[in-house]
Formats: C-alpha cells, sequence, structure tokens
C-alpha cells in the first residue's frame, strides 16, 4: 500500500521560483540594511531560508492524513498559543505577536497558525464530503477559523487576520455555497463594517482613512503609503539600481527590509523588475494550484488551494498596501520579507503542498 | 491538455472509487474560477505599479529629491559698525542658533520641546500658529545664543526631534552698560507686523534686522545676504552628504563707519553718568556728530539674544523711558540758550543796533503783568554785549516785544527750530516754535502778546530737541551755514545757507565768548588755551506757581541746558548738553567743558605725534642725504 517516496517527485519548478524570489529577497535585505544596525540581516536571511528547507523536508514523510487526524489537537494548541501571546508575548511595535524563544529570536504564534487554519478548513469540509456547503455547516466552520482571527485581530494584527479569513473564504468557495448564502454573508458583513470599526485600533482607523487618501495627513498615518508610493513612482521603467534607492538608503521608506521589502524593490529596480517578480509569484500560486487540481482527493486539494489561497492574500494585501491599492496593514511579503517566522511558515506551507503532491500516486 | 483529467491516475483513481465523492473533480470549475481570480489579481496589483512608475514617475522622482535634498540657510554676518577713525564699536560673535523646520514639524513634539529648552510652550505654539500659512521651507529661529545645556539637549534628542536644527550665527556686541545705545539701536528677528509693512517686504521671517538706531537706518547696508547650501539628509534630518556645486555662499555685510569719535563719545558718556538728559557733539564745519548721548540708557546686548518678556516689560514701563533718544526726541524749552538766537534776529531784522540799551531794575513790566529777571536786584544799563554776558531777562523782554511774535518765530524758523534736522536716525522728534498762527491751528486760541515776552527768553511753548539746538547755533558759528546732522560717514551733508551780516554774527560770538570768559553764567566751562563760547540756559518745566502749589519735586526741577563751541574765530566743535531736572544752567557747563577738554586734549596729542613723526622723517632725510647710517635703526 505505501508506496516509496522519492526526492525526485517534489515539485522542482515550485521550489525553484521560491528559492529565485527568496534570492531576490536576500539581495533587496542587503541593498537596504547596508551601513545600517541590521546590515548583518541578509545572511541570516540566508540561514533562515536554510531552516526553511530543512523544515519543509521534516514535513515531507508523515502522510498529512495523519496530520488531519491531529487537527483538533492543533486546533487547540494554537487557541492555547495565541491566548498565551497574548499574556506572556513581549511588546515589540506597540504590538504583542511573539514569544520570546531567546537568542533575540521571538516566535510569531500567528504566522504558524495559518498552517493549522489550512490543515483545518481542509479536514472540515473533506469530513463533511458535500459538494454543497449548509449554511450552518458553514457558519460552524467560519466560526472555529473567526476564534483565532479575533485573538490575532486583538494583538493587534488585522492583516494576519485577514489572511486567515483569505484561506476561510477559499476552502468555503471550493466547498460550494449557495448564492444566496453568499449573499447573506455580504450581507452580515455590511453589517460588522460599523461594529469591527468600533473594535479597530485608533491607529488602524487612521490607516484605513490615510489609505483612502494619503494626502490627508501627510506626517501622520498616511506618511508610510506617501513615502511608499514616492519610492515605487520615483523607481520608474528600470529603477535607480541595487543600493541607489534613496527613499529605502535614507530611511524615508518604513521598514524596508520587511514589511515594506518591495517597495525598496520597486524603487530599485523599476516597473520591469516589478513585473518580473510579480511574474515569478504568479507562477508560484499558479505551480501551487496545479498540485492542488493533481491532488488524489479532496483533503489535498484543499491543503493546496488553502496554501494558494494563503500566499496569494499575502501578496495581494501586501503588494497592494505598499503600491497604496490597500490599507497599510503590515504583514510580511512571503519569501522576500526578513524575518524567520514568515519564512518558516512559507516554507512549511510549500512542504504541505509537496507532502500532498508525493502522495498523487498513492491509495 | 483539456481540463479535466490534467492527470491520467486521477482520472482512474475516480473511475475506480466514484461513490465516494472523494475526487476532487467537482472543484474544477471552482479552481478555474480561482486561477482567474487570481489573473485580474494580478493585473490589478500591476496597473498600481503601472500608475505610479510608468505614467507619474516624475512627479515621484520629485518627490524623493524633496524628501533627501534639503536647503540650509548659510547666515550672513552683519557689518561691523565702526567709529570715526575705524575703531570697533560695534563687533559680532558667533554663536548657536537653533531652528525649528516646519517641513518635519510634530505638534505633539512643542510640549517637549519647550520643556527641554526652557522656552515658553504658549509662546512657541502661538509662533507655530502664526506661521502656518507661510510657505514650509521656512523655518522659525527658536532660540539664540543657545546654552551648552541647549546643545547638550538637541544633540541628544536628534532622532526624537528632527525639526530641531542647529546653525551657528553672528551675534551683535554692543558696548558695555548701554553707552550709545541709542545711537546703535540693537537687532532683533522681524516681526509679522514688520513683515507686512512695504519697508520690510523684501525681507523674510526669520531675518535678523536692524530695530532702532543705525542699525536700523542702515540695515540694508549692514545686513548682508544669506547663503543656502543643498544638503542630502536621511528620514532623520541627519546630513550624508554635501552638494558642492548649488553652493550659494553668504554675502557679509557692509561695514558701516560712523562720523561718532569713541574718545568723545566716552567721556560725554562719563559725564552724563548719572543723570538724565542728552549730550550732542558735532563738528559745526560739516555737521558730523562726534558724540551723542542719551540717559538712562538700555543694554542693546539684551536684545542680541532672545529679550525676556520680563526684562522688555520693564524697560518699556520705565518711567524714565530708556528707549527714549532724548538727543533727537526729547523736545523742551531752551531757556536761556535762545537768548544769542534772539539777539541775532534782532540785529538782523534791524529791531536794535549793538548799542541799544535797556535799563533792568530786576524785571519790566509788559501788558499789566511784571516779568522779572533772574537777577532780583537787577542788571543796571544792558547793552547787547552784556545782556548776552549776563543773561539779562529784561533786555530780551524789551527787544523780543519790540521785534514782535511773528520776526521771532521767523529767525527761530531759519534757524531750523520747528524742524527735523534730518539726521539720519530714526524717529526724530521737533520741536515747535509758538506764533500766532500756531496758537490757532494747533490750540484754536488767539495769541496772547504776554506770551511773546515768555518766548523771548526761550520759555512759553517755545521747545527744541538737542539736536535741533546743536544745529541751530553750529550754523550761528559758522557764519550762516547750517549743515545736515549726521552719524553716517559717507552720507550726503546738504546745507543750508542763509546771509548773515559778519559783524552781527561777531557780536552774538563774541557775547557767547564773554559768558564763559567774563564773569558769565557760563564760567564753568572755561577752559585754559581755548576760546570757548556757550550760553546756559535753564528752562523752567512748569510754572513757578504750579512748582511751588505741588511742593517742588525732582521731575518738576528746571532743565540746565549748555550750549558751546570752540574755537571763538574758528569753531571746529559744538556740545549741547541737557541735563534734565538739573536745576540751573550752569550744571549742565561742566559736562559740554569735558567733551570740549577730551577735543582739543585728543587734537594737541595727535598734532604732537605728527611733529615728531615730521621730525624723525626730516631727520632719517638728512641722515639719507648725508649718507651715513640711520641712528638706532641697525638693529
Amino acid at each position: 500500500m505505501v508506496r516509496h517516496l522519492s526526492a525526485r517527485d517534489i515539485d522542482w519548478t515550485l521550489l525553484v521560483i521560491v528559492l529565485l524570489i527568496c534570492a531576490v529577497g536576500v539581495l533587496q535585505i542587503y541593498s537596504v540594511t547596508r551601513g545600517s544596525d541590521s546590515h548583518s540581516a541578509w545572511w541570516k536571511q540566508i540561514l533562515y531560508v536554510l531552516g526553511g528547507l530543512v523544515l519543509m523536508w521534516l514535513v515531507l514523510p508523515s502522510d498529512y492524513h495523519a496530520m488531519l487526524h491531529h487537527v483538533p489537537l492543533m486546533y487547540l494548541v494554537s487557541i492555547a498559543a495565541l491566548l498565551g501571546t497574548y499574556f506572556v508575548g513581549e511588546a515589540s511595535f506597540g504590538a504583542t505577536r511573539g514569544i520570546p524563544l531567546g537568542f533575540g529570536i521571538h516566535l510569531q504564534v500567528s504566522e504558524f497558525v495559518k498552517l493549522v487554519i489550512i490543515l483545518l478548513v481542509a479536514r472540515y469540509l473533506t469530513d463533511l464530503r458535500t459538494d454543497e456547503l449548509g449554511f450552518w455547516e458553514m457558519l460552524k466552520l467560519a466560526g472555529l477559523v473567526l476564534i483565532p482571527a479575533a485573538l490575532v485581530l486583538k494583538q493587534p494584527d488585522l492583516g494576519t487576520a485577514l489572511t486567515y479569513i483569505g484561506i476561510l473564504a477559499v476552502g468555503v468557495f471550493l466547498a460550494g455555497l449557495h448564492w444566496k448564502y453568499v449573499l447573506v454573508i455580504v450581507a452580515g458583513a455590511a453589517l460588522m463594517v460599523p461594529i469591527g470599526l468600533h473594535f479597530l485600533k485608533d491607529y488602524q482607523k487612521a490607516r484605513l482613512v490615510s489609505f483612502r487618501d494619503p494626502e490627508l495627513d501627510p506626517r501622520g498615518a498616511g506618511y508610510q503609503v506617501i513615502q511608499s508610493q514616492t519610492a515605487i513612482g520615483s523607481g520608474g521603467m528600470f529603477g535607480k539600481g541595487v543600493t541607489k534607492g534613496t527613499q529605502a538608503q535614507l530611511h524615508f521608506l518604513p521598514v524596508p527590509s520587511k514589511d515594506f521589502i518591495f517597495a525598496a524593490f520597486a524603487e530599485e529596480h523599476g516597473f520591469v523588475g516589478v513585473v518580473l517578480m510579480l511574474a515569478l509569484y504568479f507562477v508560484m500560486i499558479m505551480r501551487i494550484v496545479q498540485n492542488a487540481q493533481t491532488a488524489p482527493e479532496r483533503a489535498g486539494m484543499y491543503i493546496c488551494m488553502g496554501v494558494a489561497a494563503l500566499l496569494l492574500s499575502h501578496i495581494l494585501i501586501n503588494v497592494g498596501m505598499v503600491a497604496g491599492l490597500m490599507p497599510v496593514t503590515g504583514i510580511p511579503l512571503p519569501f522576500m520579507s526578513a524575518g524567520g517566522s514568515s519564512i518558516w511558515t512559507s516554507f512549511l506551507a510549500l512542504g504541505l503542498v509537496n507532502n500532498v503532491r508525493l502522495r498523487r500516486f498513492v491509495n | 491538455m483539456t481540463l479535466p483529467p490534467t492527470d491520467p491516475n486521477s482520472a482512474n483513481l475516480s473511475s475506480e472509487r466514484p461513490h465516494l465523492h472523494d475526487d476532487t473533480r467537482f472543484a474544477a470549475p471552482k479552481i478555474a474560477i480561482f486561477q482567474y481570480a487570481t489573473v485580474i489579481l494580478f493585473l490589478f496589483l500591476i496597473s498600481g505599479f503601472w500608475r505610479l512608475q510608468v505614467e507619474n514617475p516624475d512627479r515621484y522622482k520629485e518627490r524623493a529629491e524633496q524628501n533627501r535634498f534639503k536647503s540650509m540657510p548659510i547666515l550672513a554676518p552683519r557689518g561691523r559698525i565702526l567709529d570715526r577713525d575705524g575703531r570697533v564699536i560695534v563687533d559680532n560673535h558667533a554663536s548657536f542658533t537653533l531652528i525649528l523646520t516646519r517641513e518635519n514639524l510634530k505638534e505633539e513634539h512643542l510640549k517637549p520641546i519647550a520643556e527641554g529648552l526652557d522656552l515658553d510652550l504658549g509662546d512657541l505654539q502661538e509662533i507655530v500658529r502664526r506661521y502656518r500659512t507661510r510657505p514650509k521651507y521656512e523655518f522659525i529661529r527658536l532660540k539664540e545664543e543657545m546654552t551648552p545645556a541647549d546643545l547638550a539637549f538637541v544633540d541628544s534628542h536628534r532622532d526624537f526631534f528632527p525639526e530641531l536644527e542647529i546653525t551657528e550665527a553672528q551675534h551683535r556686541l554692543y558696548p558695555q552698560n548701554g553707552a550709545m545705545a541709542h545711537v546703535l539701536g540693537y537687532t532683533g528677528g522681524i516681526s509679522l507686523q514688520e513683515l507686512d509693512t512695504p519697508d520690510f517686504a523684501k525681507y523674510k521671517p526669520g531675518d535678523v534686522i536692524g530695530k532702532f538706531g543705525v542699525e536700523r537706518q542702515y540695515n540694508d547696508t549692514l545686513m548682508g545676504i544669506d547663503g543656502q547650501r543643498q544638503v542630502e539628509v536621511d528620514s532623520r534630518g541627519q546630513i550624508r552628504a554635501e552638494d558642492k556645486a548649488t553652493l550659494k555662499p553668504s554675502v557679509p555685510g557692509k561695514d558701516l563707519q560712523l562720523t561718532i569719535d569713541l574718545d568723545l563719545q566716552m567721556v560725554a558718556e562719563l559725564a552724563m553718568d548719572g543723570r538724565n538728559g542728552a549730550v550732542v557733539a558735532l563738528d559745526p564745519r560739516t555737521g558730523e556728530v562726534l558724540a551723542m548721548v542719551s540717559r538712562p540708557t538700555f543694554d542693546p546686548n539684551k536684545f542680541a539674544a532672545h529679550i525676556s518678556a520680563r526684562d522688555l516689560k520693564e524697560l518699556n514701563d520705565n518711567p524714565d523711558k530708556p528707549f527714549f533718544n532724548r538727543a533727537i526726541q526729547a523736545a523742551q524749552a531752551p531757556g536761556s540758550t535762545f537768548k544769542p538766537i534772539m539777539a541775532l534776529a534782532a540785529l538782523q531784522s534791524g529791531t536794535i543796533d549793538e548799542n541799544f540799551t535797556v535799563h533792568c531794575p530786576g524785571g519790566a513790566n509788559f501788558y499789566g503783568r511784571y516779568y522779572r529777571c533772574h537777577l532780583k536786584t537787577g542788571h543796571g544799563a544792558v547793552a547787547l554785549h552784556k545782556g548776552i554776558v549776563q543773561s539779562c531777562d529784561t533786555y530780551f523782554y524789551t527787544i523780543g516785544n519790540k521785534m514782535g511774535i511773528d520776526d521771532i518765530a521767523q529767525y527761530a524758523d531759519m534757524v531750523g527750530y520747528g524742524h527735523t534736522t534730518g539726521i539720519d536716525l530714526p524717529h526724530e522728534a521737533q520741536g515747535v516754535v509758538p506764533s500766532p498762527g500756531w496758537a490757532i491751528h494747533t490750540q484754536g486760541r488767539k495769541w496772547y502778546a504776554g506770551e511773546t515776552i515768555s518766548v523771548s527768553i526761550g520759555q512759553g511753548a517755545l521747545t527744541v530737541t538737542p539736536i535741533e539746538m546743536a544745529r541751530a547755533v553750529a550754523g550761528i558759528a559758522m557764519g550762516g551755514v547750517w549743515h545736515r546732522p549726521r552719524v553716517g560717514k559717507e552720507q550726503p551733508d546738504n546745507p543750508t545757507e542763509w546771509p548773515l551780516n559778519p559783524q552781527f554774527v561777531k557780536d552774538v560770538v563774541d557775547g557767547m565768548y564773554g559768558v564763559v570768559n567774563e564773569g558769565g553764567t557760563g564760567g564753568r566751562a572755561w577752559l585754559p588755551n581755548i576760546e570757548v563760547c556757550g550760553k546756559t540756559g535753564t528752562a523752567q518745566v512748569a510754572s513757578a506757581e504750579y512748582v511751588k502749589a505741588k511742593g517742588g519735586g525732582h521731575e518738576l526741577k528746571d532743565n540746565a541746558w549748555f550750549v558751546g563751541f570752540a574755537p571763538r574765530s574758528a569753531p571746529e566743535i559744538l556740545v549741547v548738553a541737557l541735563f534734565e531736572h538739573g536745576a540751573e544752567g550752569p550744571l549742565a557747563a561742566p559736562i559740554v567743558r569735558d567733551v570740549l577738554t577730551a577735543y582739543f586734549d585728543k587734537k594737541t596729542r595727535i598734532e604732537t605725534l605728527r611733529q615728531q613723526a615730521a621730525a624723525v622723517a626730516a631727520g632719517e632725510a638728512a641722515v639719507r642725504t648725508l649718507g651715513l647710517p640711520g641712528p638706532g635703526r641697525s638693529n
């Protein structure tokens, strides 16, 4: 029954694309941190990527069905960890997002919970074995996802919470939701807006307003958007060249090695670079979707599509933010932004995709 | 390959277990929709970059340049102020000025900044508010003369307050103890009210301009043109590089040479120590002012830095008005100093000749009222010379009455009374020459004949400023040429001439010589070997009845005047002293004497030096012609 698993069968095309993106990320991190306090960030990033590859490798042997079996436990641990973050997490940038692990590394629990959400959605929808999702089933799933999402939102980390909802939305869409329920959800969401605004932090509200018109408050909430757009726009067609981006080099661009790395990239490499980079990301998503299409059964398909949904929402929220198309929510760009948690989660997600892929001929 | 199946294996799988509902085929169209949605989302993202990078790159490039290039002012040093010999009176010294840039200004920073730098938060907010309508690049000068503590505060908080910048600036260094303060004036940051006036329209907020005295009068000469340098800065405002190509150096202000003689000035300052009043010394041949003192005074160095509101209030509220330049602004009754002018007017108008004699029994009756002479026992028979020397009131009552107010007013006008002298200092005031016309126009009443009698001895409504008196008497001493008094060395003269009978001038001047040298009222101005001419004046501040009713008091005491010049035949210097509430004219004479002494001492000293130099030069020339080695020059 169990066939021999071969490393040859992992998605090498996908891996090459991802490593290309990582390489561009490392170069960009090197460029923007040169001569600053965090000038060693680029080789740390290489170590993170290597660590990510190891994590991806470790995910491969155990069958994803086994992982799905343990979803309830993982879910409870995640909730507990998120609550733990809330109570013991150290404040950084005014947000309690990480648990200190020592050696200056902060584990961002909410990053890893994304994977649990993917598995949760896959398990739930697979267990239902239906081609059309019932309303109450949908609500139950939504409730399961919204609990950790609410905890993350409380941290406060709106961007990450949105990626959870992205995974949920794609899962529900694939499971098949009657258009009547779609209407109900849209109406419900519309009702939620004023309530949601009530719970948003002031700075989050300011960001929403400044997203619509950054010039309203050029020195406050609109500052980041304006500086990011200035960086991107001043890059022009071909960019200013590596290490020549003045917006990033002179620190006008906020966190140029993390959340705003794509703006720094766009400044130094121009529109041509942006299109090539987005093309890489697009092919990456499409490769993952292809793995969903070749999945042996629905659980694997849901897992792959969950990963695709996760990465797509990350790209949409982050790249949309730096270009001023989306509100500023502060989430990393997968495989490019400096930081271990983001890289590791992304590689673990790739591990899930490959885990499914390796078993496409099995059963 | 058509969809589905993409994978033959999965097709096999589904055919084997069709009833399990575990195939993924049901999701295929939805996955396709997801793919199309992904395409659309990526196109949406690319459209955003297209708009920024392809459609408007120039707009954002410009913004990026504005971000990183800042123009920093290079403050131009103000010109120095020199005395007539080129000695420095006002110099600059370097100090640090704190600038608040408004491009990076965050409102909530004002409070910690005010606390850290010991500034008034309310004032600071008001300044920022008032600048709101101005272009962003205009900066605010927050604190001049920064202390080491201020510098340390700004340096250590550079990351927190990127809006704070330090520039080195030149500051004015004025003579100590308020010496010459009224002539020199002071500088200060241009006020927003001043910016609205046409005179100051060419300046911008933050400019330091002259506010008073020659600093104001010659602001355009003294003030340089600020330069600019372009620097590349990071987001915290720290300079990363400087663009040398666009450097616009500052143009320093020009030095200003005054006609003031620092030696005489300091003597006059000392002579006025502890007294209120004014001293003006000028060269009657040119009108050049050699010394000008006004007391009480203020310390302009306090204005060089930011003057505290308390100090300013104290100065403004002082009843003695320290800002008032008495030399050009205090219009007071001239008293007996008017008598030489009366004498000249009477001679020149043909009212009297020099032999005209009046009997003085100690007073005389005019228009039903008895006018007393200052000497109760009377001067006996008084002709012109004795009249001036003894300052006999009865004599001048009589000739004034004979001449009539119209002639008196005409000659007073001729010597410049009732007009500003046109001295190159701001805020000059003018005295009043009363006449029947003046009474109707300004008082709405008719002229009383008795007023003519009062005016004849320099009382009544007649007032003059010290500078008016200096110019008037200098013109007479020069035989009818009135020069424009001025403190700027390179100012045009523009003299007024009036054909005076030289004999009449000599009669009056001889009378003034007698005042000092023939036992007259000005004996205290006497100098050995110098023919000093002069005239005392004791001017009532209020009528005798009023003073008696009030029981005296310092502020009601008479003002003492003395006007003197020397030498008699060829006057080189003329000095006017006004000693406010000095009680008696003779008390002002020593002030004038001190200045005259200083002048002639200095002249002698220079003459001696010149002669010695000439003797040495002659000796050397003699030695050269004889072909001998120079004496004492071998080392």
